[in-house]
């Protein structure tokens, strides 16, 4: 039969076509193998690893930052709870309802509104999102009270940095604001949204000392990264408290009596070890501002002002120090064997040098003066007469033994090495050679010098000790698990200065401030004991011109603020027995001696009623051996 | 010629009913039931060791199913051949209604909600096409395939459904239908070259069918081709399945201890993902057996399509193997990144009640091949010559 035998040949093709199709199945079945062991054999090991990150998350516990102390303990930085009221999406059946009812007791801005809907449609609907920081204990319970009609909003406490002195202590503490782009080192600690770091001042230098260590939580999470339950818990360690040497009281006074001026700067340092008791700095800003987030319209006008305000001027301020650096002239020609006693210069009001003519700032001049008589004065033409002598280089060597000129190492970030020029100093940074009017310049503190407050009050401290390379300190040491613990140092190097010569700069100094004919003799301690010995300084900061002396120099009122002298003022007290030194520099002041020097009493004579060196600050057990051992 | 077919015909090809129950393929029937049972460990599992909601209920399925297969398996190849055109038309028809009026679920139309199962006339239709085809087939002489004119008929067959199923739309079930539609037109002996070029042809239609894809499915596509443009975003199921799967390794994690699955990191694990459980708690070895079991159950099947003595019998079970092959393969390429996500699911383990029902349905047809293997079928109809 035909359709048999047709049936049979199409039985055979099908069994051909059969055979191919099988062929190819095997062979798409054995791809499906060959995956399988790529997965679950070779890259088993990766995925094994990928599957344990996606069961377990490790959360970071952030460590609670250290405090800020002063030398007795009064806190200076410290940190408050912060109660913010926030809202989880599933809880609520109407997230724009809740908003409505929270709005009539703490008032949502339009803005709050877009923001809370930008977070909340970002984050998925288990994440509480903040509807407002920083709520007053009113607000708070005001809220718990109505928790009922507040479905998904419930209050959460955290902690933010809290500055009990504000704008007095801005600069020595600095501030704590959020971690940008460029600070993220890898520590995760530091990608927490919440987490702040210390961006200035005592706050970003010992930063890693007060930051602590974080603490973890390990969750059990679903793929939507709900937690389902807590696997272990490792508390962190709170960070160090720092303890400064700074005196709370004390700096508030220095503070608000520099606020009488627009902007000047002071240091207060204890002679016999260093300690900064203040450091003052106007205008000041109020540090919580940052930790709260500024409008860029703020810190617009922080950054544009004019007194730059974030400007910690005692230590990143470069002024010329004018006539108180006669004392780093004296001390190099007394080196250098000009004898205070025997060697004198005649002053008629100038000195001719070549075709120029420099002045003294006295018109009809000093007549002759010897060294003493010269700082007693402030005579010009005796320093220009012994600088011509000794040379720039030897000035500038002896500044930079008094601590100009450099930077002296203060635990605080910014600080300024200021400029003592030498002959090789211009060479290389101007590309000229050294003039030797140059020279009769710079021996007033003029020209190429500037200095800081802070290395001013250094330099006061070590002619007032007369023996120590004074170096100053800001922390004393830090606290941590209730003891104390001092800082090692090292003992000051020694000065390497005669007495003798130190007993001639004493003599001038006191006589500025007691005697009758002294430039500061107005501005004198009264009380017995307390006495100052000082050196006034004024500082130009525009070229008096031919034309201008002729008619008759300025007077600094009838000038623009910016073209107005710095007044200076360094001194010492008490006299006698040195304890305390003091640097007051008052930018676009005027006179050294009538703004700066009153000042400079008024700080002295409160430091010496308050005695923070002699009063019993935080008593510090000694760290032995070295410092990273024993920390438990 | 008629006593040598007697003679090979070892046996009267009209059976008792005893006799077939005796004759049944028991061990193919044992093979479903326990890849079934497997299928039932795993959505127990996947409740987190609980029988509600999945397992409980597949297991009911699974037994309407067993009965559905055994039935159909008794009814004679004749009847089935004769209601083919029939079964296709009525699938046909549903696949218009679901374009109608079916219920949205999944953002996709693809249900008829008969109360007691929601019916997809799409995996019918799987079915359907094949008895569609291979009657067809069936009544083509060898000479008639060479000719194009024959071909048509078949070919509309084919792209209606698929046209209507791409609409709703289901990418794998469309690829399911085109993918054993070919291997029939294959195996009836369509020549090589038509196959060259219906491939040329699609290759160069693939520009413009994407614009007619939804953006979800142009996604899944892009994603597949670079999973780590969006991991979080549609790149997510798929990673997180190679996750779950690569951390099972080669003996696996263990029963219930499936972390990717139980912590909800693997999505739709009790559907398209459960092979990927499997793979975590059961590892490497765990798949092997499955997919072991899978190739004895095709092996079965090739071995009655090629043991069957009708045209009509030969490509139905050649069609239907073919199809369980394409669910298998589809689906675990699919959850190991090997195809792009296209929703195919894993037949007697899935939970799912149409496609259950429809592949025992036709595993129970393929049974009813071999009882009935000796039957022959006129070329133009239902009469038997002898």
């Amino acid at each position: 039969m035909p359709m048999v035998h047709e049936d049979q040949d199409r039985h055979k093709g099908f069994t051909r076509r059969v055979l191919m199709l099988s062929c190819g199945k095997v062979a798409l079945l054995s791809a499906l193998v060959g995956r399988m062991y790529y997965l679950q054999v070779i890259e088993a090991e990766k995925y094994k690893t990928l599957a344990e990150d996606n069961r377990v998350n490790l959360r970071l516990l952030p460590p609670r930052r250290g405090k800020i102390l002063d030398r007795f303990g009064v806190e200076l930085a410290g940190n408050q709870q912060n109660f913010r009221v926030v809202v989880v999406k599933e809880q609520t059946p109407d997230l724009i309802a809740t908003l409505d009812a929270l709005s009539l007791l703490i008032k949502l801005s339009e803005h709050d509104y877009k923001r809370v809907l930008r977070d909340v449609k970002r984050k998925r609907a288990f994440v509480p999102v903040t509807v407002k920081d920083n709520l007053s204990w009113d607000q708070v319970s005001s809220i718990e009270v109505n928790s009922a009609d507040l479905p998904g909003a419930s209050i959460e406490v955290g902690e933010t940095r809290f500055y009990p002195f504000g704008a007095d202590m801005s600069h020595i503490l600095g501030y704590v604001a959020a971690v940008s782009e460029a600070e993220l080192t890898g520590d995760p600690l530091l990608e927490l949204p919440d987490f702040r770091i210390g961006k200035n001042g005592v706050e970003k230098f010992y930063d890693q000392e007060m930051r602590g260590q974080a603490g973890t939580s390990e969750f059990e999470v679903n793929a939507y990264g709900r937690v389902i339950r807590e696997l272990s818990r490792k508390e962190g360690a709170s960070g160090r408290e720092m303890i400064l040497t700074i005196d709370a009281g004390l700096q508030t006074f220095v503070q608000q009596r520099l606020m009488s001026e627009l902007s000047a700067a002071s240091v207060v340092i204890d002679i016999e070890n260093g300690d900064i008791l203040a450091m003052g700095s106007v205008p000041a800003y109020d540090p919580s501002a940052f930790n709260l987030g500024l409008s860029s319209a703020q810190w617009n006008s922080l950054i544009n002002d004019p007194l730059s305000p974030l400007t910690n001027k005692s230590i990143s301020g470069g002024y010329a120090p004018g006539s108180t650096f006669k004392m780093a002239v004296a001390l190099a020609a007394l080196k250098e064997g000009i004898g205070a006693h025997t060697h004198t210069a005649f002053c008629p009001g100038f000195m001719k040098l070549g075709n120029s003519k420099f002045h003294c700032w006295k018109k009809g001049g000093h007549g002759r003066v010897n060294m003493i008589e010269a700082l007693q004065y402030s005579c010009d033409v005796y320093f220009y007469d012994v600088a011509r002598r000794i040379g720039v280089d030897n000035i500038a060597a002896m500044a930079n033994r008094l601590g100009l000129g450099e930077k002296v190492g203060i635990d605080l970030p910014g600080e300024k090495p200021g400029v003592i020029p030498t002959k090789a100093w211009k060479e290389a940074n101007i590309g000229e050679s050294w003039q030797g009017g140059e020279t009769l310049v710079t021996s007033i503190g003029q020209g190429f010098v500037l200095t800081t407050p802070l290395q001013l009050a250094v330099m006061t401290a070590r002619l007032a000790s007369g023996q120590k390379k004074v170096v100053p300190r800001l922390a004393r040491g830090y606290r941590e698990g209730g003891q104390a613990y001092g800082f090692a140092r090292s003992e000051f190097e020694d000065l390497g200065i005669p007495e003798e010569h130190i007993r001639i700069i004493h003599q001038g100094m006191d006589a500025v401030s007691n005697h009758p004919r002294g430039t500061a003799y107005r501005y004198r301690i009264k009380e017995e004991g307390w006495e100052l010995a000082g050196k006034t300084g004024t500082a130009q900061v525009r070229r008096i011109t031919l034309a201008e002396r002729q008619a008759g120099v300025f007077k600094n009122e009838d000038l623009p603020w910016r073209r107005r002298d710095h007044a200076l003022f360094t001194a010492f007290a008490p006299v006698d027995k040195p304890r305390y030194a003091c640097s007051v520099v008052v930018q676009h002041g005027g006179g050294g001696s009538t703004i700066a020097g009153p000042i400079a009493r008024d700080i002295l004579r409160e430091t010496q009623r308050r005695d923070p060196a002699r009063a019993a600050a935080i008593s510090l057990k000694p760290r032995s051996g070295s410092d990273n051992t024993g920390d438990v | 010629m008629a006593q040598r077919a007697q003679y090979l015909g070892r046996h009267n090809p009209e059976i008792s009913l005893g006799q077939k129950i005796w004759q049944l393929n028991w061990g193919m029937v044992l093979l479903v039931g326990i890849i079934a049972t497997m299928g039932l460990g795993m959505l127990y599992s996947a409740a987190n060791g609980s029988f509600d909601p999945w397992a409980s209920r597949q297991a009911v399925r699974f037994g309407i199913g067993m009965v559905l297969m055994l039935l159909v398996a008794l009814v004679d190849i004749r009847f089935i051949f004769r209601v083919s055109y029939l079964f296709y038309i009525v699938a046909l028809l549903l696949l218009i209604a679901v374009e109608v009026m079916g219920s949205i679920g999944m953002g996709a139309q693809r249900w008829i909600d008969l109360k007691f199962i929601q019916l997809q006339p799409s995996e019918l239709m799987k079915i359907a096409i094949i008895l569609a085809l291979a009657r067809y087939f069936h009544g083509v002489s060898q000479e008639d395939i060479g000719r194009p004119a024959f071909l048509l008929v078949p070919l509309c067959m084919v792209l209606l459904p698929s046209a209507l199923v791409l609409r709703q739309p289901d990418l794998g079930t469309t690829g399911m239908l085109v993918l054993a539609s070919g291997a029939i037109f294959f195996c009836a002996g369509v020549r090589l070259w038509k196959f060259v070029i219906v491939l040329i042809s699609g290759l160069a239609a693939i520009p413009i069918g994407w614009q007619f894809l939804h953006s979800y499915q142009q996604n899944r596509v892009l994603t597949f081709l670079d999973p780590e443009q969006d991991p979080l975003g549609t790149g997510y199921h798929i990673h997180q399945s190679k996750i779950a799967f690569g951390s099972g390794g080669i003996f696996g994690k263990g029963f219930l201890q499936g972390s990717q699955s139980h912590l909800n990191f693997l999505p739709e694990k009790q559907t398209d993902f459960i092979f990927t459980m499997l793979a975590e708690e059961f590892g490497m070895v765990g798949g092997l057996v499955l997919l072991s079991l899978y190739l004895l159950l095709m092996i079965y099947g090739v071995a009655i399509a090629v043991r069957s003595r009708n045209q009509y019998g030969r490509l139905l079970a050649i069609g239907l193997t073919f199809n369980l092959f394409l669910y298998v393969f589809i689906n675990i390429a699919m959850i190991m990144g090997l195809v792009p996500v296209v929703g195919v699911p894993l037949p007697l383990i899935s939970y799912g009640g149409t496609v259950m029902l429809t592949v025992m349905m036709g595993l129970g047809m393929v049974m009813s091949v071999w009882l009935h293997r000796d039957i022959k079928i006129s070329r133009r109809g239902v009469q038997d010559d002898f």
